[in-house]
C-alpha cells in the first residue's frame, strides 16, 4: 500500500493561462454585475415615483401604491388562470411524449411543441385579437347566460371577447412549451427499475405512471409550473394587444372591464409618458422584476434540491 | 364411495375479456361519425346554418372518451378502462396543444401573403407612406443591426462565462453564477428594456432617450443567460479523456480549451447561439421601450429611434391610419416575415446540431 502523496503538483502558470482564466472570471462576474445593475438602475429611476405628487396620477388615484395595486392584481390573476389551464395540458403532453407516443416519433413531437415557443409574442397578440377573441365570444355569451350567478362569470358579457380569460388562454398557450419541456425531461429521468417493477406487478400503464412516474416527478412539476408562472407574469405584448383594460380590480372574467397587467400597462403607456410618468412606469417595472425574481429563485431552489435525483434543470 | 364434486369453470383473469386490437380506432371513427350525423341533422333541420366542423371533432372526441371507457369497463374491467381513458386524454392534450400552432401559422400565412408579395415590401421603408404600400426595409435593417450587436456582446461574455463554469469554476462564485444565470432566464423582457432605458437615461441625462444600441443592451441581458446555459451543456459533453490527453502532452490549459475543447463542441455552441438569436429576435417589449419606433431608415445605432420588425408589427396594428386594412395587412406580413426568420434560424440550428454533433460511442 502506498500512502497518497500529500503535495499536489501545481501546473506552471503561463501568461496565456492567467489572461485566459481571468477573462473567464471577468465574464462570469459581468453576468452577476448585470443582474445587480438591473436592480440598482431600476431602483434609482423609480425613487421619484414613490414620492410623486398626487396630481401626477391619472383618475382618482393619489399615490403609487394604489396605482400599482390593481396592476399587481391583474398580473397575478391572469398568470394564475393561465397556469391552471396550462399545467394539466402540459403534464398530459409530457406524458404523451415520454410514455405514450411511439419511441421513434417522440423526439420529433417534442420539437413540434418547442416550435410553439419560437413564435414571437407579438404574433400571439395578433392571433389572440383577430382569431381567438372572435372565436370564443359566442361561447362567453352562453357562459354568462347559464352561469351568470357565479361572480367570476357574471355579465355584462364583452362584445369583443377581449377579456382577461382570453388573455389567460393566450398566456397558457405561450407557457405550455416551457412547462412541457421540463416535465418531459423529469418524466424521462424516472428510474427504469421503478417503472419495470410496477409493470411486473401487473400494473396497467396508467397505474405505473401514477405509482412510479408522478410521485418521482412531483417536485419537478411544481418548479416547472413556477417557471411557467414567471413567464406568464412578465408576458407583455400578447396582453397589451388582446386585453381591453380598466384601472381597477375586477374579478369578472368575461366583461369588457378587466384589470390590466403591469407589463402590458408599461408597454401601452411608455411611448407617450413624460416627466414623473416615466418614473412611475419604471417603478411598476421594478415591482414586476422583484415578483418574477422571487418566483424564479424559489423555482430554481426547488429544482436544485432535487438535482441529485433527477438531473433535470 | 367418493362423491364427485362438480368442477366449477375457472375464470382465468389473464385471458379475460380483451377488446380487439384495432377497436380504439374504430370507436373513434364511429364517435366522429355519430357527432357528424348529429350536426348534419341540426344543419338540415335549419336550427343552425352551416355544418359545425369544430363541434363535430370536439363532441366526437368527448363521445369517444365516454364510449371507450364504458366498452372497456364492460369487457376488460375498471382498471383497464381507466388506462384507456387516460391514454385518450393524454393524446387529446397533445392535439389540443397543436391546434394553436397550426391556427397561428395558417392565419399568419393567409393574412400575411398579400402584402408580403407586394414588390415594395422588402425594398422600401414606411417614410411618407399613408395607406397602402411601403415596406419593412427599415424594420429589417433595424432588427439585423440591433440583434447583430446584441449577439456580438452576448456571445463572448456568455461563452467565456460558460468556459469558466465548466473548466475553472469551483466554489461559491461558480455556484452563484449558475444559480443567477438560471434566474436571469426568467427575467421578463420588458424589465430588460426598462433597465436599458434607466441606464442610458441616467448616463446621458436624457429622460426621453431612444436609440438602437440601448435595444442591443436590453436584448443581450435576455440573451446572455441562454448562451451560457446552452454552451455549458455542450462543453460538459466533451469527454474528459480529450482534455487529459492534451494535458499529458504538455499543452497548457488555455490552449487545451481553445484548440481541443472548443473545436469539439463548436457545432453545439453554434446551435445554442442560433437558438438564442431566434429567441430574442422576436422580442417586442424591450425594443418598444428603448429603441422606439419610426417610419424612416436609420443605420446609426447610436442616435435617433430605430424601427425593428416586431415593433413594426405592433405599431402597424396599434396605430392604424385611415385605410386601416392596409395597416393590418402590413402587420400580418411583418408577422409572417418574423415567423419565417425564426423558423429558419430554428431549423438551421437543429440541422447544424444534427450534422456536426460529435459522434459519441453510443
Amino acid at each position: 500500500m502506498t500512502t497518497a502523496a500529500a503535495t499536489t503538483i501545481k501546473a506552471r502558470q503561463r501568461p496565456g493561462d492567467r489572461i485566459f482564466s481571468s477573462a473567464t472570471v471577468i465574464a462570469g462576474s459581468v453576468i452577476l454585475a448585470m443582474l445587480a445593475a438591473v436592480a440598482i438602475f431600476l431602483l434609482i429611476e423609480s425613487l421619484p415615483a414613490f414620492v410623486a405628487d398626487p396630481s401626477e396620477f391619472s383618475g382618482d388615484v393619489t399615490n403609487f401604491w394604489s396605482y400599482v395595486g390593481p396592476l399587481v392584481f391583474g398580473t397575478v390573476y391572469s398568470a394564475i388562470l393561465a397556469l391552471i389551464m396550462a399545467v394539466p395540458v402540459a403534464i398530459g403532453i409530457a406524458l404523451f411524449i415520454s410514455h405514450f407516443a411511439p419511441r421513434k416519433l417522440a423526439q420529433g413531437l417534442g420539437y413540434l411543441i418547442d416550435l410553439l415557443a419560437a413564435v414571437p409574442s407579438v404574433v400571439f397578440g395578433l392571433w389572440g385579437i383577430t382569431v381567438l377573441a372572435p372565436l370564443v365570444q359566442p361561447f362567453y355569451t352562453t357562459l354568462v347566460e347559464w352561469f351568470g350567478w357565479f361572480l367570476p362569470l357574471s355579465g355584462p358579457v364583452s362584445g369583443t371577447g377581449r377579456t382577461i380569460l382570453t388573455v389567460s388562454v393566450v398566456l397558457a398557450v405561450m407557457i405550455l412549451p416551457i412547462i412541457t419541456a421540463i416535465c418531459r425531461e423529469i418524466f424521462l429521468q424516472t428510474p427504469l427499475l421503478h417503472e419495470e417493477a410496477a409493470l411486473a406487478l401487473g400494473a396497467t400503464r396508467w397505474e405505473m405512471i401514477r405509482m412510479a412516474v408522478l410521485p418521482f416527478g412531483l417536485p419537478g412539476i411544481i418548479s416547472a409550473s413556477m417557471l411557467g408562472l414567471g413567464r406568464a407574469l412578465g408576458e407583455t405584448m400578447a396582453v397589451a394587444m388582446v386585453l381591453s383594460p380598466s384601472p381597477e380590480v375586477f374579478f369578472q372574467l368575461l366583461t369588457s372591464q378587466n384589470s390590466n397587467t403591469i407589463a402590458a400597462n408599461i408597454a401601452l403607456n411608455f411611448p407617450e409618458a413624460h416627466g414623473v410618468g416615466v418614473n412611475i412606469l419604471l417603478a411598476t417595472g421594478l415591482m414586476l422584476f422583484i415578483v418574477t425574481l422571487l418566483v424564479n429563485m424559489l423555482a430554481r431552489v426547488v429544482i436544485n434540491s432535487r438535482k441529485a435525483f433527477s438531473g433535470a434543470n | 364411495m367418493t362423491s364427485v364434486t362438480e368442477a366449477r369453470p375457472l375464470t382465468n383473469s389473464l385471458t379475460a375479456g380483451k377488446l380487439p386490437p384495432r377497436s380504439p380506432l374504430w370507436v373513434l371513427l364511429a364517435s366522429w361519425a355519430v357527432a357528424a350525423a348529429f350536426f348534419a341533422m341540426l344543419n338540415l333541420s335549419g336550427a343552425v346554418d352551416g355544418f359545425n366542423v369544430v363541434g363535430t371533432f370536439v363532441f366526437g372526441t368527448v363521445l369517444y372518451c365516454v364510449a371507450i371507457y364504458v366498452l372497456s369497463r364492460l369487457v376488460e374491467g375498471s382498471r383497464k378502462a381507466t388506462d384507456r381513458l387516460v391514454t385518450a386524454l393524454v393524446t387529446a392534450a397533445f392535439v389540443i396543444a397543436l391546434l394553436p400552432l397550426i391556427s397561428i401559422i395558417y392565419t399568419t400565412v393567409v393574412n400575411g401573403l398579400p402584402a408580403f408579395l407586394t414588390p415594395t415590401f422588402f425594398t422600401s421603408s414606411q417614410r411618407n407612406v399613408v395607406g397602402a404600400g411601403g415596406g419593412v426595409l427599415h424594420a429589417i435593417t433595424g432588427t439585423l443591426l440591433v440583434t447583430g450587436v446584441a449577439t456580438l456582446i452576448s456571445v463572448p461574455i456568455g461563452l467565456l462565462a460558460s468556459i469558466y463554469l465548466v473548466e475553472y469554476g469551483r466554489g461559491r462564485l461558480a455556484r452563484a453564477i449558475t444559480f443567477f444565470v438560471d434566474v436571469m432566464t426568467g427575467i421578463p423582457s420588458i424589465v430588460a428594456g426598462l433597465f436599458a432605458f434607466a441606464l442610458f437615461a441616467l448616463l446621458f441625462n436624457d429622460p426621453g432617450i431612444r436609440f438602437g444600441f440601448g435595444g442591443s443592451i436590453a436584448l443581450s441581458v435576455l440573451m446572455i443567460p441562454v448562451v451560457v446555459r446552452s454552451s455549458e451543456e455542450m462543453l460538459k459533453l466533451v469527454p474528459n479523456e480529450l482534455r487529459e490527453a492534451a494535458f499529458a502532452l504538455g499543452v497548457p490549459k488555455w490552449l487545451t480549451i481553445l484548440k481541443v475543447v472548443l473545436p469539439t463542441s463548436i457545432a453545439g455552441i453554434v446551435t445554442g447561439v442560433m437558438l438564442s438569436i431566434a429567441r430574442v429576435i422576436g422580442e417586442t417589449a424591450p425594443l418598444l421601450i428603448i429603441a422606439g419606433f419610426t417610419s424612416s431608415m436609420n443605420y446609426d445605432l447610436f442616435s435617433e429611434r430605430m424601427m425593428t420588425l416586431p415593433v413594426f408589427v405592433y405599431t402597424q396594428y396599434a396605430n392604424q391610419g385611415a385605410d386601416s386594412q392596409a395597416y393590418v395587412d402590413r402587420a400580418w406580413a411583418g408577422a409572417l416575415t418574423l415567423i419565417v426568420i425564426v423558423m429558419l434560424l430554428n431549423g438551421l440550428a437543429r440541422l447544424i446540431a444534427h450534422w456536426f454533433s460529435p459522434k459519441l460511442g453510443r
